[in-house]
C-alpha cells in the first residue's frame, strides 16, 4: 500500500543501535564535556599546579550557578524563561542565613526544608501568575525580580545571619579521592534525585511536551496551565537549592542577588537548551557552567585583564553556540 | 428529548458561542447516531471548527446542551472530552515533536498494543517506538496520530480535515478504515471540504451556514451534492462560466510579446524542466497534484529561490532575482495561499497595502504619507476590501485578507502577477469575488500566473492551464478545453483518453509511490 512510508519508519529503527541513538541524542552535552576535557588539559599545561585543590575550588565556587542553570532550565524547556532566579536565591540564601544563625544543629535540618519549600512557593506564585494573568513570562519574572529582591532586603537588610556546621561541611573537601569534591557528588545527586523521577513520569513529558508544541500538548489532553505553573515550581525549587549553596559555602546570607539571572540563561543556551522549549535536559547546562567557570580561571591564570576576560566569555558564548548549531544543521541534512 | 438520548450516541442542541460582539455560533445542533459516519460540513465561517472545538472540549459553549450517550457532559479541556469519549484528529499531527512515539503514546495514556494493530492496518508497518517525532515523514506522522486514536477505541472518532494534506494514496487508507468503522459500536465525526470523500465514506451530513444548523442530509440521495451545496451557499447560487465566454477568452493577438517568459528552469529539488510563456492580458492557469514542484517554480519566480539552472526572462531581458525585493521592483509579485506569509497580522490594512512601497533602505526615512494614500485608498476600493474601522488586518475574514495581498500589490503598479493557489480556505462567496478580479487586471494588462488545487477554478479564471508533472510541463491547453477530467487525467500524466475517473485514481496512486519517497527524506 504505501511502502515509502514503512521503510521510513523501519529505516530508522534499523539504522540506530541503541550507542548509536544515546550519541546522537545527548550530542550537545557529550560535546560539551569534550570541550570540558580540553579545557582541563589546557589548564593543566598553563598552570601546572593546578591539582585537586583547583578542582575542589572550582567545584564549590560553581555550586550556585549550576543550580540557578538547572532551575532556569527548568522553566525554559516549558517555554518560559524565569529573570527573578537571582533575586529567589537571594531571598532563600537570606532566609535560610537567618533561620540558621546561631540554632542547633538539628533545627537547620528543618531550615533547609523551609528554606526548600519556599523556593516551591515562589515558583508557585510565578507560574501562577503567568499563566492566570496571561502576561508574558517575560515580564511577570521581570517583575518579581524586583519583588523577591525587595523582601531580600526586607529578611536582611545587611550581609549576615550564619550557615550550620554539617551544611558547609557537606559542600567541602574531597569524598573518597583527592580528585572527587564532596560538592559536585552533591551537585549530581541532588539533580538527579529530583529530576530523574520526574523525567520518567508523565508529568516529565508534560513539560517537554508543552514547551515543544503547546497546541499539540493542549489537542494531547496536557493541561498546559498546570504543566506550566510546574515548571515554575520546580524552577523555585532549584533556585532555593542554590540559595542553599549559597549560604553553605560563604557561611553568610547575602541580601543582594548575584549575577546568576543572565549567567543561567547563557549557561542554559550553551547547555543544548532550546530557548523555544521543549529540547535539551539538565546536565548539558550543568556542563556548560563549568566550562565557563573554568574559563575564567584560565585567563586568570593567563594574566588576561578581568575586562577583556568578560569580553572574551560573551564572544566564547555565541562562538560555540554558532558552531554547534551549525554541526547540528548539517548532521540533519 | 428522552427517547432520542437513546437514539442518538453524541447529540449537541443548540449550541451557541459568542467571542464579544462576534457570533460564532448562533445555534447549531448536531445528532450523531451510533456506527454511522457522519459529515459536518460548511462554507469557511459557518461555525464549523467552532463546534468541533467546543464538542472537543477546546472551548466553552455560552448555551445549549450536549449528551454523549444520552447523559449531559461538559468537557473543559481535550483531556475530559478524551475521558469522556470523544478523540479528534486534525490535520496537524498532535504528536510532539521532540518527544519520541513511545513517550507520545505514555502522554495520552494509550495503549501499545492496539496502537501496535492500528499502524499495521493503517499501513505503517512496525514502529520503531523509540524513533523521535520529528524524525518522521509527516505523513506517517498524522498517521501515527490517527492510530493512536484508535487505540483508546473512541466512542465518538472526529477527523477534522485530517484528509486534507494526506497524498491521495493515504487518503484511500484512512478512508478504508474509516469505511470498516462505520457500523461499529461507535461514530466517526467526518469533516472535509472534499465531497467525493463525502460520498464516499459518509452516511448523513450536517450543514451549518452563518453559526447555525440548515439541514442534515442523507448522504444515500443521489442528489445529496447538490444538497448540500446549496444549504452551504444559502441564497447564492454558483454560475459557472457558460461555454461561449470561455471560448471568448485566450483571445489575445498572437503577435503580443510574452511579459514573463521561462525557459528550461530547475531547481535543486523537484522542479525539473519548466518552459512557458506568460503574456500581457491572460490568466495562466497552472495544474499539478502536491509536490510536483509547483512550490519550487513559484518560490524561484517570486525571487526566494534560485533556481539550479534555465533562465527567467521578463519582456524579452533575462533577470536573476537574488531576493524577492528584486522581483517586485520588477513587477513581479506573489500571491501566497497562506495569508498569514504575505501579511503583517498586527499592523492596520493600509500598512500592510502601503509596506511592500516603502521597504527599501533608500526608503527608510519619513512615511511619505501624502503621496501614499489615494493609491491605498483606490486599491481599497478596487477590490472593495470591508476595511469598517482601520483595525488590523487579523481581525478580517480570510477572503478579505487575501483581498488585502492582493491590494497592496495592485497599489504599488505591479505587472506580473503570481498568484499561489489563492483561495485555499477561503468561502465561496469571496472566491467568487476574486477571480473577476484576476480577469480584471489581466484585462488592464496584467500577465496573471495562477496555480490551484481546485480544478473547477481553471475554467472561472484562466485562459490557459499548463499542467506539470513530476518537475516538467505534460499539457497546455485552452480553457475551453480545460474541463475537471481533463486536467485529472493531465495532472496524473494519463493520456487524455484514458479510464474511467475511478480508475484513474487508482492508476495515479501507483504513479505516486516515487514521488513520496522523495518527500520523506
Amino acid at each position: 500500500m504505501s511502502t515509502t512510508v514503512d521503510s521510513a519508519v523501519e529505516n530508522t529503527a534499523a539504522s540506530r543501535g541503541i550507542f548509536a541513538k544515546f550519541i546522537r541524542r545527548n550530542g550537545w552535552t557529550l560535546g560539551l564535556l569534550g570541550i570540558l576535557a580540553v579545557l582541563l588539559v589546557v589548564t593543566k599545561v598553563i598552570q601546572p599546579s593546578y591539582g585537586p585543590a583547583g578542582i575542589q575550588g572550582l567545584a564549590i565556587s560553581i555550586l550556585p550557578l549550576a543550580f540557578a542553570a538547572v532551575a532556569q532550565t527548568c522553566a525554559v524547556l516549558a517555554r518560559g524563561v524565569d529573570l527573578s532566579i537571582g533575586s529567589m536565591m537571594a531571598l532563600t540564601s537570606v532566609v535560610a542565613a537567618v533561620l540558621m544563625d546561631e540554632r542547633s544543629e538539628g533545627f537547620a535540618i528543618l531550615a533547609v526544608f523551609c528554606v526548600l519549600l519556599l523556593g516551591i512557593v515562589l515558583g508557585a506564585v510565578n507560574g501562577a501568575l503567568v499563566v492566570f494573568t496571561r502576561v508574558p513570562d517575560i515580564v511577570v519574572t521581570l517583575a518579581m525580580l524586583f519583588v523577591w529582591a525587595g523582601c531580600a532586603l526586607l529578611v536582611l537588610g545587611t550581609p549576615g545571619g550564619g550557615s550550620a556546621d554539617w551544611l558547609s561541611q557537606v559542600t567541602r573537601g574531597p569524598l573518597l579521592s583527592d580528585w572527587v569534591p564532596k560538592a559536585s557528588v552533591l551537585l549530581l545527586v541532588v539533580i538527579g534525585v529530583i529530576w530523574i523521577p520526574i523525567r520518567r513520569s508523565r508529568l516529565g513529558l508534560s513539560l517537554y511536551a508543552v514547551g515543544s508544541d503547546p497546541i499539540a500538548a493542549f489537542r494531547s489532553g496536557v493541561s498546559v496551565t498546570w504543566t506550566k505553573v510546574f515548571s515554575y515550581m520546580l524552577a523555585g525549587l532549584f533556585a532555593a537549592l542554590g540559595g542553599l549553596s549559597l549560604t553553605a559555602t560563604t557561611g553568610i546570607g547575602t541580601p543582594v542577588p548575584g549575577p546568576y539571572t543572565l549567567l543561567s540563561v547563557a549557561a542554559v543556551v550553551l547547555g543544548g537548551v532550546s530557548l523555544a522549549g521543549g529540547r535539551g535536559g539538565v546536565f548539558g547546562p550543568v556542563v556548560a557552567v563549568v566550562i565557563l567557570s573554568l574559563i575564567r580561571t584560565d585567563m586568570t591564570f593567563l594574566n588576561v585583564d578581568t575586562n577583556l576576560a568578560t569580553v572574551a566569555q560573551g564572544l566564547i558564548l555565541v562562538g560555540v553556540v554558532m558552531v554547534g548549531s551549525f554541526i547540528q544543521l548539517r548532521r540533519e541534512r | 428529548m428522552t427517547t432520542s438520548s437513546t437514539e442518538y450516541l453524541l447529540e449537541a442542541t443548540d449550541v451557541s458561542k459568542r467571542y464579544g460582539a462576534v457570533v460564532a455560533l448562533k445555534s447549531a445542533s448536531l445528532r450523531v447516531r451510533p456506527g454511522e459516519a457522519h459529515a459536518l460540513m460548511g462554507a469557511n465561517g459557518a461555525g464549523k471548527s467552532t463546534l468541533v472545538k467546543i464538542l472537543t472540549g477546546g472551548v466553552r459553549p455560552d448555551a445549549g446542551v450536549i449528551q454523549v450517550r444520552g447523559s449531559e457532559r461538559r468537557a473543559h479541556s481535550p483531556a475530559e472530552a478524551r475521558r469522556g469519549g470523544v478523540v479528534s484528529v486534525y490535520q496537524e499531527p498532535a504528536l510532539i515533536p521532540d518527544l519520541d512515539i513511545g513517550s507520545n503514546l505514555r502522554l495520552t495514556q494509550t495503549p501499545v498494543e492496539p496502537f501496535r494493530d492500528w499502524a499495521q492496518r493503517l499501513g505503517l508497518g512496525n514502529i520503531d517506538l523509540s524513533a523521535m517525532a520529528r524524525e518522521l515523514p509527516l505523513a506517517s506522522l498524522r498517521l501515527i496520530d490517527l492510530a493512536r486514536a484508535l487505540a483508546i477505541e473512541p466512542d465518538v472518532l472526529m477527523l477534522d480535515e485530517m484528509t486534507a494534506a494526506l497524498p491521495a494514496n493515504l487518503t484511500e487508507t484512512v478512508l478504508g478504515v474509516v469505511d470498516e468503522l462505520r457500523g461499529g459500536k461507535g461514530s466517526i465525526i467526518f469533516i472535509s471540504h472534499r465531497m467525493t470523500e463525502i460520498a464516499a465514506v459518509c452516511d448523513r451530513a450536517t450543514v451549518l451556514r452563518e453559526g447555525e444548523t440548515v439541514g442534515v442530509v442523507d448522504v444515500a440521495d443521489p442528489d445529496s451534492a447538490n444538497r448540500i451545496v446549496e444549504l452551504m451557499l444559502g441564497e447564492i447560487v454558483e454560475d459557472l462560466a457558460d461555454r461561449d465566454e470561455l471560448l471568448t477568452r485566450g483571445g489575445l493577438d498572437p503577435d503580443t510579446a510574452p511579459r514573463l517568459q521561462v525557459r528550461g528552469l530547475a531547481s535543486a529539488t523537484r522542479l525539473r524542466d519548466v518552459s512557458f510563456d506568460v503574456r500581457p492580458g491572460e490568466v495562466v492557469g497552472l495544474v499539478a497534484l502536491e509536490g510536483q514542484g509547483q512550490d519550487e517554480l513559484f518560490d524561484i519566480l517570486a525571487g526566494s529561490e534560485r533556481p539550479a539552472s534555465g533562465e527567467i526572462l521578463l519582456e524579452g531581458s533575462q533577470v536573476s532575482f537574488r531576493h524577492p525585493a528584486d522581483a517586485i521592483s520588477e513587477g513581479v509579485v506573489f500571491v501566497p495561499a497562506d495569508r498569514a506569509e504575505a501579511l503583517l497580522m498586527q499592523r492596520s490594512v493600509r500598512e500592510n497595502i502601503a509596506l511592500p512601497f516603502s521597504v527599501r533602505p533608500r526608503n527608510w526615512g519619513p512615511v511619505p504619507r501624502s503621496r501614499e494614500k489615494p493609491k491605498v485608498d483606490s486599491a481599497i476600493e478596487r477590490l472593495q476590501i470591508d476595511t469598517r474601522a482601520q483595525r488590523e488586518v487579523r481581525f478580517l475574514s480570510g477572503g478579505n485578507q487575501q483581498k488585502v495581498t492582493i491590494a497592496r500589490w495592485v497599489a504599488g503598479g505591479m505587472k506580473t502577477l503570481l498568484c499561489f493557489d489563492p483561495t485555499r480556505g477561503i468561502d465561496i462567496r469571496t472566491k467568487h469575488q476574486i477571480y473577476p478580479l484576476l480577469r480584471e487586471l489581466a484585462a488592464a494588462g496584467a500577465a496573471v500566473l495562477l496555480y490551484t488545487s481546485e480544478l473547477s477554478e481553471i475554467q472561472l479564471a484562466c485562459d490557459r492551464a499548463i499542467v506539470i508533472f513530476n518537475g516538467e510541463i505534460v499539457a497546455e491547453m485552452h480553457v475551453a478545453e480545460a474541463d475537471e477530467a481533463t486536467l485529472l487525467r493531465a495532472a496524473h500524466n494519463l493520456p487524455s483518453d484514458a479510464a474511467l475517473p475511478e480508475e484513474v485514481v487508482a492508476a495515479a496512486h501507483a504513479d505516486e509511490s516515487p514521488h513520496d519517497e522523495g518527500s520523506a527524506q
